[in-house]
């Protein structure tokens, strides 16, 4: 029951946030990285508060990130699978999310299948919801850590060339970039199969590319190689996963027409051989596991934002002088 | 029917699309029919008076798509119920789709519709027999015999029908018994699980889209199997600009095409959507406003036959839920004449001779329904209209049974304050 925040009361989606609240995030997540290099690994800032990690889809990174976030920095934390509860004897999400705040929590981390579900459920309780992905909507704790991570890199996000590629159409992490990265500067571009873009996606403001060898060509400085769901071959968006690979992997003979440098992520699970090759994947330029260890910070960074913190208290948080309002 | 008193209806402004009319009269009702319409008409011994000075007396709306759930749904919306809203909303006539539980596909599940209305007595429920046995679009149903219960016309409303042949063959069955064929046009393989328009809002929220070639495939095949047939084919609830193309080419060639629109495909876009707002989830989902302008131009000029409602009532917790799982349907049967003439009326699109003729004189000739006109010796089913009324859409007032409308909130201008079914009030203001 935190009044209004910074960021207001939910995290849904990068969409409707402000580039000034987008920057706050990240730069609010530099303190918390340091936290986790320690020998205890632990600051008081939301001892004494309870989060509920809802998660209906199964999920092993995202989940155990915001874990390590939220007992990091003290709370009290309660998973709730979809499997094995009650939402899998018919209760409705609203339903849930009743009974859960009539157990008095603070907050609530959702990954859903269904688009909107995170909003859906912030207008209804008056806990503070963070949105961990949902449908294909947006997954904006990942393109936090995407942003934070180009930024250590490139020591700068404006300007850049940043391109997505692979299954854009299903992808909520696309959504979330496209957002983050527009409103902080840099020039956006997807880049896949034509059967894997959205319609209208060039009316956000985004170039896009058939191929992968014309976002070589327009010069990006990053590509971040989206997860092809295997699923999506089933469903005849492409006709094997052979083919996806020659014409769309991400592999070093593309990668060595580029007239410098490219930075590699990918926001995991990987299909290795599929949407990107081993080689560039483990290769010098790949930053997909500074991705992994960023995402605890950032995340540290939304909770203690949303639940009151104040933006010059986070250094003084990490230090345990606390920070909640 | 028993004798009831005469109602003589004084100094309104008749409007009589049938007839093109459109002067102050009085309107004298006795018998069930229209006794005669004039200036200075006498008062009979009995009569039950109103002065309707300033108010637009016409004949009664007539709805040709409506989903009342009963039998199955009953908390939902009853005939009764249905009736009822109708009533309130200036309809004296509504057609009551076949995807009820179960499924009005033989004449014992269509009569029982009849009866319900009979029980009711007020806007008359006329049922629309199932096109295949169970809507499950392989046999046939007995058109002949769901007819003789008092079906007006035939479709698989909810469900599109997929075979060709089926749609072929319940063409040509149909003209038999001088019945159009009503078609849900939408292509399924590419309709698939989507839940909006296909489009920009769609790709923003990351939802399933229904692109408009869905609705257009079927349209245009619609349309060469009414040419093949010599069948009456009406196709339901339009909503794409590429449709009213492929209706106005058809009915140029003269083919037996008839076509509906909704009062929200004539007025929302698919940015109602936004914020994941159930209450905007509907099949055929909300386009773009260059689909809106093309309907409304279509409907202005005949390319599409008249307004239906596509009451759709569902439970409010159903449409509590997350977009993707909320199901499809608004309701509509009391907001669609405040809608349209304020979209369309007020706006300067359309006179309200126009939208009267759409509303009611149109639809009632497309399912040969009596109604539609206040020639004498015709029934009397008669709506009076306050066009001046301002009032703002609060569905806990509605008299359906549900209250998932996308229009709440809305302020609107018109409304019915006296219907008149075969000459008995049906409602009042």
């Amino acid at each position: 029951m935190s009044a209004n925040s910074i960021l207001g009361k939910d995290l849904t989606g990068l969409e409707h946030m402000t580039p000034e609240q987008i920057r706050l995030m990240l730069d609010t997540a530099e303190p918390f990285k340091e936290v986790s290099e320690r020998p205890i690994k632990k600051v008081p800032a939301l001892r004494g508060k309870t989060i509920v990690n809802l998660f209906f889809e199964a999920s092993t990174r995202t989940r155990i990130s915001f874990e390590f976030a939220e007992k990091r920095l003290s709370a009290d934390t309660v998973n709730v699978a979809a499997t094995g509860s009650s939402v899998s004897k018919g209760e409705t999400l609203v339903d849930t999310a009743r009974n859960l705040e009539a157990m008095r929590i603070d907050m609530v981390v959702i990954r859903h299948g269904s688009s909107g579900a995170a909003e859906f459920l912030g207008n209804r309780i008056a806990s503070n919801v963070i949105n961990a992905g949902d449908g294909k909507h947006e997954h904006p704790t990942q393109a936090l850590l995407d942003l934070l991570t180009i930024r250590d890199k490139h020591g700068k996000i404006a300007g850049l060339k940043v391109c997505l590629v692979g299954d854009v159409l299903h992808s909520r992490v696309a959504r979330s970039n496209i957002w983050g990265l527009s409103k902080l500067g840099a020039e956006v571009a997807v880049c896949g199969p034509w059967t894997l873009l959205p319609r209208g996606i060039a009316e956000l403001g985004v170039s896009v590319f058939g191929r992968v060898e014309e976002a070589i060509e327009w010069g990006a400085d990053v590509l971040n190689v989206l997860r092809l769901q295997l699923e999506r071959m089933e469903k005849g968006f492409i006709p094997s996963l052979r083919e996806y690979y020659r014409v769309f992997g991400v592999t070093p003979e593309r990668l060595e027409r580029a007239a410098k440098p490219i930075t590699i992520m990918h926001p995991g699970p990987m299909n290795r051989g599929v949407e990107i090759d081993s080689r560039v994947a483990d290769g010098p330029h790949s930053v997909i596991l500074d991705q992994v260890t960023n995402g605890v910070a950032v995340r540290m960074a939304v909770l203690y934002l949303l639940a009151g913190g104040r933006a010059e208290l986070a250094d003084a948080a990490k230090r345990g002088a606390g920070g909640n309002e | 029917m028993s004798p009831s008193r005469p109602i003589l209806l004084q100094g309104g402004r008749v409007i009589d699309p049938s007839r093109d009319v459109d002067d102050p009269a009085d309107v004298l009702i006795q018998d069930g029919k229209i006794a005669a319409v004039g200036r200075g008409i006498g008062t009979p011994d009995g009569a039950i008076v109103r002065n309707v000075t300033g108010h637009v007396v016409t004949p009664g709306l007539v709805d040709l798509h409506v989903h009342l759930r009963e039998p199955g749904n009953e908390d939902e919306e009853t005939v009764a119920s249905g009736a009822r809203a109708a009533a309130a909303g200036g309809f004296t006539a509504i057609c009551a789709m076949p995807n009820t539980d179960p499924v009005a596909d033989n004449q014992a599940a269509v009569g029982f519709i009849v009866r319900q209305s009979g029980r009711a007595g007020l806007t008359r429920v006329h049922p629309v027999g199932a096109v295949s046995i169970g809507q499950k679009g392989e046999r046939l149903a007995e058109f002949g015999e769901m007819v003789s219960a008092g079906a007006v016309a035939v479709s698989d409303d909810g469900k599109p029908i997929v075979s060709s042949h089926l749609m072929r063959t319940a063409l040509e069955y149909a003209r038999t018994f001088n019945i159009p064929v009503a078609d849900h046009c939408e292509e399924p393989t590419l309709a698939s699980s989507g839940v909006m328009h296909e489009g920009l809002v769609s790709t923003r929220l990351g939802l399933k889209g229904i692109p408009s070639a869905a609705e257009e495939i079927m349209v245009a095949r619609n349309v060469l199997l009414a040419e093949l047939t010599g069948g009456h084919v009406h196709l339901c609830h339009m909503s794409a600009r590429g449709s009213v193309a492929i209706i106005r080419e058809a009915k140029d060639r003269g083919i037996r095409v008839t076509a509906e629109v909704t009062p929200h495909h004539l007025t929302l876009t698919d940015y109602a959507c936004e914020d994941y707002n159930t209450q905007a989830k509907m099949n055929p989902p909300l386009r773009e406003a260059a689909d809106v302008a093309a309907l409304r131009g279509a409907l202005k000029d005949g390319v599409i036959d008249c307004i239906a409602s596509d009451h759709a009532p569902h439970a409010y917790d159903e449409k509590e839920a997350a977009f993707d799982d909320a199901p499809f349907g608004v309701v509509g049967l009391e907001t669609a004449f405040a809608v349209a003439n304020t979209e369309l009326v007020e706006s300067g699109l359309f006179t309200l001779p126009e939208l009267i003729r759409r509303m009611s004189t149109d639809p009632a000739r497309v399912f040969h329904l009596s109604g539609g006109t206040l020639a004498p010796d015709a029934v009397a089913d008669v709506a009076v209209f306050d066009i001046t009324a301002k009032w703002s859409v609060d569905p806990a007032t509605f008299h359906s049974k549900s209250h998932n409308t996308p229009f709440a909130g809305r302020a609107l201008t018109g409304r019915a304050v006296l219907t008149i079914v075969a000459g008995t009030i049906a409602h009042e203001l």
